[in-house]
């Protein structure tokens, strides 16, 4: 494997002014060590039916293609034009005004100008053009259109795997062109040809096989769980009995499995546990919806369908009343955006969401009955139902990273900010270009967290490091809060690399380290046995 | 498909080298993939390989890290129920260089 590029050497490269050396059109893509993921393995793609099964390397020349393959994409393309009307508009409307242009993450940490979203857009328009508009047919190149042949494919193969559908170019577009839904697309179309990346079809065929991304049988999600249950139990002296696969339960909690296997999600889901516990929420884990994400979205929408699916099937076998979910990022692009017209809606067997402890009643989420774990969270100290101590987290300077898909696939932007706020005496907001609506991607999601493409992703995450930085300077912030499991992982990572120093958090933690329980112990340390401050000497 | 030379055989791993077939795995081979690396393995190593080993038998995944520290504690001394001195045994991280040595696959999904 290549070395890791060091961060100086990533800044080095940068050079917005660099133009390329006559047409983009004739420009191959560099299949470069630590840009790219891993080719999808036979066995994952097997595991789910899709077409085309075989082991290939994206760095060598042959992809051992099936015959026929352009005949593939092009009918492909054909039927996602009719079927899919947002395609069509966003294939026919951009006129190139550039106001996407430096917005992207991955632009910006790169200098390539092919990562510029309209660029992006325009390797698909191309040849969206050739086939399908009649001066593209008839004046080819000149009406900025061109074939699809091998170059192409690889190019497409390279930048719609560089792209993590966060959406932040659309804000800023003036036609409010969703950027993601042609990555969407032009993924879709790779899928067919089994051109997919393991980092993705491994956890696809894992959620299918086994219901979660991980492949977490249920013995082990209850061992795991178990085992935060002791550690619980060592910070408050409180044991929790949750249940599991319990019928007849009024809710049904759903959230990533990397909360229930990796730091520092594990201590957003003692977060959820804890809560739970402390209000005595009549509610069940699943271990066969034990997955809140959804890769199978980064693959296809008929496969994103298909594993959002589970979670409903579920819901409806256990009997639960509604859904609460936990703290995801695409989870939740997915059912605010796309599953009403994929499984949706649920009202014929769950009911609208009420909280049993305040009485509220979540309208908004009529069409998917599911709640997130902030709404229902903030809900619950706005009426004054938690008692907290926020001083427990006084030894964190706290800043919160808008998930990209929470920020803006469902516009949850005041609730998490409310819940920091009354949990955390030390709050600081990233500069406003870079938070909420106009957030910066962690740059690894959408499936390209991976560890091959390194580069790639700290690249992607330059810009976000750099407003963490900014505070972090400013203000001494140590700590990165958000709702999103890629991001605790990859953050993580990026802050190591970027900004040494800060570390990152659920939302759910910070909860309940504030969260004073009933019959507790006094506390001497944080979820993550931490002293706590002032309290080594005793008194506060 | 790559493949790792051992003992005049061709055994096959994925791209970063973890196997492909658990089956394949003898306790021989953990020193020779960590030669890869230009590490050689203490006991030290080898109660951290043992025990994922005896994990993965049972949950058919890799420990949380937690769960591991809290073994070494157990096996080792408190003193070394800790992640830094995991990392200081593999430092590429217990989880991706122990396991790619003991045979298991990575872990994959939102970590």
């Amino acid at each position: 494997m290549a070395k890791q590029m060091k961060p100086n050497e990533i800044i080095s490269e940068i050079d917005y002014k660099k133009m390329p050396e006559g047409s983009w059109l004739d420009q191959p893509a560099e299949i470069k060590p630590g840009m790219f993921c891993w080719g999808a393995k036979a066995k994952s793609i097997k595991a789910v039916g899709f077409p085309n099964a075989r082991d290939w390397n994206p760095s060598e020349e042959d992809w051992k293609l099936p015959e026929n393959w352009q005949g593939t994409v092009l009918e492909a393309m054909k039927d996602r034009l009719g079927k899919y009307r947002s395609f069509k508009l966003f294939m026919d409307i951009c006129v190139r005004c550039g106001a996407c242009a430096d917005k992207c993450h991955f632009y910006i940490g790169t200098g390539d100008p092919k990562n510029m979203p309209v660029m992006r857009a325009e390797l698909m328009r191309s040849v969206y053009r050739k086939y399908f508009t009649t001066p593209g047919k008839m004046l080819g190149k000149l009406a900025g259109a061109r074939e699809l042949d091998i170059k192409v494919l690889k190019e497409w193969w390279s930048y719609f795997f560089q792209c993590t559908e966060c959406r932040r170019c659309s804000v800023f577009c003036p036609y409010g062109i969703d950027q993601a839904e042609i990555t969407m697309m032009g993924r879709e179309f790779l899928n067919l040809l089994g051109l997919n990346i393991e980092w993705i079809m491994g956890p696809v065929a894992n959620c299918h096989m086994k219901c979660n991304h991980l492949g977490l049988e249920p013995h082990t999600i209850v061992n795991n769980v178990e085992f935060m249950l002791d550690d619980i139990e060592t910070v408050t002296g409180i044991r929790i009995n949750p249940s599991f696969n319990r019928k007849g339960a009024e809710i049904l909690f759903v959230t990533p499995s990397g909360d229930l296997f990796a730091d520092p999600g594990t201590y957003t889901c003692m977060g959820y546990l804890m809560l739970f516990h402390e209000l005595g929420l009549d509610y069940t884990w699943s271990t066969y919806a034990s997955e809140g994400g959804n890769f199978g979205f980064f693959s296809s929408n008929e496969m994103g369908k298909r594993l959002n699916a589970k979670i409903y099937a579920e819901a409806k076998r256990l009997g639960v009343k509604y859904i609460i979910g936990g703290e995801c990022g695409h989870m939740w692009r997915v059912l605010s955006q796309y599953m009403n017209t994929w499984n949706g809606p649920a009202a014929d067997f769950l009911e609208v969401p009420k909280s049993p402890i305040t009485g509220t009643v979540f309208e908004n989420t009529r069409g998917t009955r599911a709640v997130h774990i902030s709404e229902f969270t903030a809900d619950l100290i706005k009426h004054g139902k938690l008692k907290l101590d926020p001083s427990r987290n006084d030894h964190l300077k706290v800043t919160f990273h808008d998930s990209c898909n929470t920020a803006r696939g469902m516009g949850l932007l005041e609730e998490p900010r409310y819940v920091l706020k009354s949990v955390c005496n030390n709050f600081y907001e990233m500069p406003e270009h870079t938070i909420r609506e106009k957030t910066f991607c962690c740059g690894s999601g959408s499936g390209l967290n991976a560890g091959e493409d390194i580069d790639l992703r700290m690249k992607g995450g330059l810009p976000r490091a750099n407003a963490v930085k900014h505070v972090h300077d400013k203000h001494g912030v140590n700590l990165l809060a958000n709702v999103c499991a890629i991001d605790r992982a990859t953050l993580t990572t990026s802050m190591d690399y970027w900004v040494p120093g800060v570390k990152v958090a659920g939302l759910s933690e910070l909860v309940a380290n504030a969260l004073v329980m009933k019959g507790e112990k006094e506390r001497t340390t944080d979820l993550r046995g931490e002293p706590l401050p002032n309290k080594a000497g005793g008194d506060k | 498909m790559p493949t790792f030379d051992f003992q005049g055989k061709a055994i096959e791993v994925d791209d970063d080298g973890y196997l492909v077939n658990l089956g394949d795995w003898v306790p021989d081979m953990a020193p020779a993939l960590a030669a890869q690396d230009g590490m050689t393995l203490t006991d030290a190593h080898w109660e951290v390989i043992n025990f994922l080993r005896e994990y993965y038998a049972k949950y058919q995944i890799a420990p949380m890290i937690k769960i591991l520290v809290k073994e070494i504690a157990k096996s080792m001394g408190p003193e070394k129920g800790n992640t830094k001195y995991l990392y200081e045994l593999y430092p590429a991280g217990p989880a991706k260089q122990a396991c790619r040595y003991a045979g298991l696959p990575k872990p994959t999904g939102c970590v």
